[in-house]
């Protein structure tokens, strides 16, 4: 028996949801009838809508989805006043203010407390300027992501942006790919150094040489060979069913992925399991047919050409959030190939005040072509900026708080959205991984040579803050402290991606919130002390059994104090002076 | 009367007549002997799997772990409120709850 939100989909969902949410927001919040409210708000994540938690009746999340996190010059602006204009609700953040634009690990951008009765406006605006909400939440196509620097990057070995811009044009839209059986995130990457993390993708192009010749040919010098993709299906952090994307076998020149691409989302489509939503993503797909049934059944079904096998690829260079070598992400000051430079800075946990927002959209027009890029670790990249202009954009006032050089603590933040807004988180998030990250950066020392140190802060198994890929994973959970019941944090240790992947292991659980900054500094106390001389943490985690790793965390109090130990989630928002349920706001008054 | 029930947004509400009233997150206390060996289960409730009802009783299989022993499962059904006249009643928080085996009379299953 098919799901009610299968039914839902089968009844209205793709393209055609926008003339009745444009109905809605016309008639008002109101108008939606009772009965329909949970199949509406469903259909309403296919165009970027995601209705806020219990005590936020009637306002939304919108997600804009920026194909591999590219903003072209003047579109940061628009999302800046975007922001200011219309991500204003109720709740005041104490940290963040009033009106802020959430980068995400998608290399999207997300606002809160939106209104339906906006909706129209905020589209046209966003239309104008070529950004859209369309499939950026929902059973479709997600934002294709990548290395957001392809097509500049000096390390590259494609480019991959015509390729994904290719992808985007089309399958945004496209109704024979608008209803799948759950979400499809893809990922094309073109550079040396992993930066798509293809791995945790459903579909994952990586860079591949490939012999002429043929398979059976002696492996030829780079320069001889053809250069296209690599593909790997079936990766996912989500529901404690971490799985990393498995190797089909299939190697494809960049004018073929469509159509390999395009093959495997309609396998996806038929044969994704629509009968339970827990089941449904590709992975399970994965699982249960082996990488060569799908591989098998692309060729036989869903493609017209011969494939190829796998060619060689470059898994050997990836460093990104591999937890050891060079860029485990990309702050900093960059070479691009034309000359001019790249400067990724950092955003702490991805949030930045739209005032910011409009700020750094003059400062990389003022220095830079006006274009900015958005990387899967939550930070910002400028582009294209020329050499003789990098020493005065550097010394920018705003840099100092989006830092091109930031403690390894700061850089190495990463959280999701929480209780703030979402439904599903267990604990408070951002806000917590900011007071975190500033309590180790005063108070922790690294190893001198060890200058990243990713922590990633996800509020449920969901792991929308990738915590399985981190030095330090922290995942939502609720523990009893005294007796109370308290917000804890489970702890793992040492994953990452890289040439040989691997998920963090669990090795403390439930450790209350408070005592987490002790935990981790007393982790990191044990690594200095106690590792080789030049050992990464994540190769330091990686020689101890779970139990010595368990003994290295030991939790503690410390002179950090946690303003959010209760349950946020039964607030109507956590940092209201009135904070309960029955203090909750009106939905928003149709204007 | 039909009572719609429905587990929403990834397992995240359970919906009842439209209206989103059992969310994830709390802790409840649960006699659980098929999820772990504790006296009292002190369950995180993460995940809500399927909804049902039994008469009048509102029941669910969720997702959890019990915070005193770490073990980590899907409940039984286990009820979670009454709808009496048409309006649903949920649980006080504090109140012990029973996982059983069988499935409600009328199961609605939904993910």
């Amino acid at each position: 028996m098919v799901t009610d939100v299968e039914n839902w989909k089968s009844e209205v969902y793709g393209n055609e949801i926008r003339d009745r949410l444009f109905e809605f927001a016309e008639a008002g919040f109101d108008s939606i009838p009772d009965d329909e409210r949970d199949a509406w708000f469903e259909r309403f994540k296919w165009w970027g809508l995601y209705h806020q938690r219990n005590g936020q009746e009637g306002y939304f999340m919108m997600r804009i989805g920026t194909p591999n996190g590219v903003l072209e010059p003047g579109q940061l602006r628009v999302v800046g006043e975007i922001a200011d204009e219309y991500a204003r609700g109720p709740g005041t953040n104490p940290i963040f203010g009033d009106a802020y634009a959430d980068f995400t690990t998608r290399q999207s951008i997300q606002l809160h407390w939106i209104e339906l009765s906006d909706v129209p406006a905020i589209f046209e605006k966003l239309e104008e300027h070529d950004l859209s909400t369309q499939q950026a939440c929902g059973d479709s196509w997600r934002n294709i992501v990548g290395n957001p620097v392809a097509g500049k990057d000096g390390q590259e070995v494609i480019d991959a942006w015509p390729v994904i811009r290719e992808l985007n044009e089309t399958f945004k839209g496209n109704d024979d790919h608008a209803n799948l059986p759950r979400k499809w995130k893809v990922s094309v990457t073109g550079s040396a150094d992993g930066s798509g993390q293809g791995d945790i993708n459903d579909l994952a192009f990586e860079p591949a040489y490939k012999t002429a010749g043929g398979d059976g040919a002696p492996r030829g010098s780079e320069a001889g060979d053809a250069v296209g993709f690599n593909v790997r299906v079936g990766g996912g952090l989500a529901r404690n069913e971490p799985r990393l994307a498995r190797d089909i076998d299939v190697w494809v020149p960049p004018e073929r992925v469509p159509d390999v691409a395009g093959g495997l989302s309609a396998l996806f489509r038929d044969h994704g399991d629509r009968e339970d939503r827990y089941n449904a993503r590709v992975k399970f797909l994965v699982d249960e047919w082996g990488a060569a049934e799908v591989r098998e059944t692309l060729q036989e079904e869903y493609v017209d050409f011969e494939l190829q096998t796998a060619g060689r690829d470059v898994r050997e260079e990836y460093t990104y959030n591999a937890g050891e070598g060079e860029r485990n992400d990309l702050i900093g000051v960059h070479d691009q190939k034309d000359g001019r430079n790249f400067v990724g800075l950092n955003v702490l946990v991805g949030r930045m005040g739209a005032d910011d927002v409009l700020e750094l959209a003059d400062l990389a027009a003022e220095y830079g072509s006006g274009e900015v890029r958005l990387s899967q670790r939550q930070n910002v990249i400028v582009t294209d900026v020329p050499d003789d202009a990098l020493d005065e954009f550097l010394d920018e006032p705003l840099l100092e708080h989006y830092s091109p050089d930031p403690s390894p603590f700061m850089r190495g933040s990463v959280a999701c959205t929480g209780t703030e807004f979402c439904s599903l988180s267990i604990v408070e998030t951002k806000n917590r991984q900011v007071r975190f990250a500033r309590w180790l950066k005063a108070n922790v020392e690294l190893p001198d040579d060890v200058d990243e140190f990713h922590v990633h802060l996800s509020g449920c198994t969901a792991s929308c803050a990738q915590p399985q890929i981190a030095d330090v994973s922290l995942r939502g959970m609720k523990t009893r402290k005294d007796g109370d019941p308290v917000e804890a944090l489970d702890v793992g240790l040492g994953g990452g991606l890289g040439e040989d992947p691997q998920f963090a292991r669990w090795v403390t659980q439930r450790v209350p919130v408070d005592e987490v900054p002790g935990a981790i500094a007393n982790l990191v106390e044990r690594f200095a002390a106690e590792r080789d001389a030049g050992e990464s943490f994540r190769a330091f985690v990686a020689r101890h059994d779970d139990d010595e790793l368990d003994a290295f965390v030991d939790p503690k109090e410390t002179d950090y104090e946690d303003p959010m130990m209760h349950n946020t989630k039964r607030t109507w928002y956590p940092y209201a002076e009135d904070d309960g349920m029955e203090d909750a706001p009106s939905p928003p008054a149709d204007d | 009367m039909t009572t719609r029930l429905r587990v929403l947004d990834d397992g995240a509400w359970i919906s009842v007549d439209d209206s989103r009233e059992v969310r994830v997150s709390e802790l409840w206390r649960l006699d659980a002997p098929d999820l772990c060996e504790c006296a009292l289960t002190d369950l995180v409730v993460e995940n809500f799997q399927s909804v049902g009802v039994d008469g009048s009783t509102v029941e669910v299989q969720v997702y959890g772990q019990c915070i005193a022993c770490g073990e980590a499962g899907t409940t039984g059904w286990v009820p979670v409120g009454r709808v009496r006249g048409g309006e649903f009643a949920e649980l006080a928080r504090s109140a012990v709850r029973s996982s059983r085996a069988r499935p409600p009379r009328q199961h609605v299953p939904d993910r």
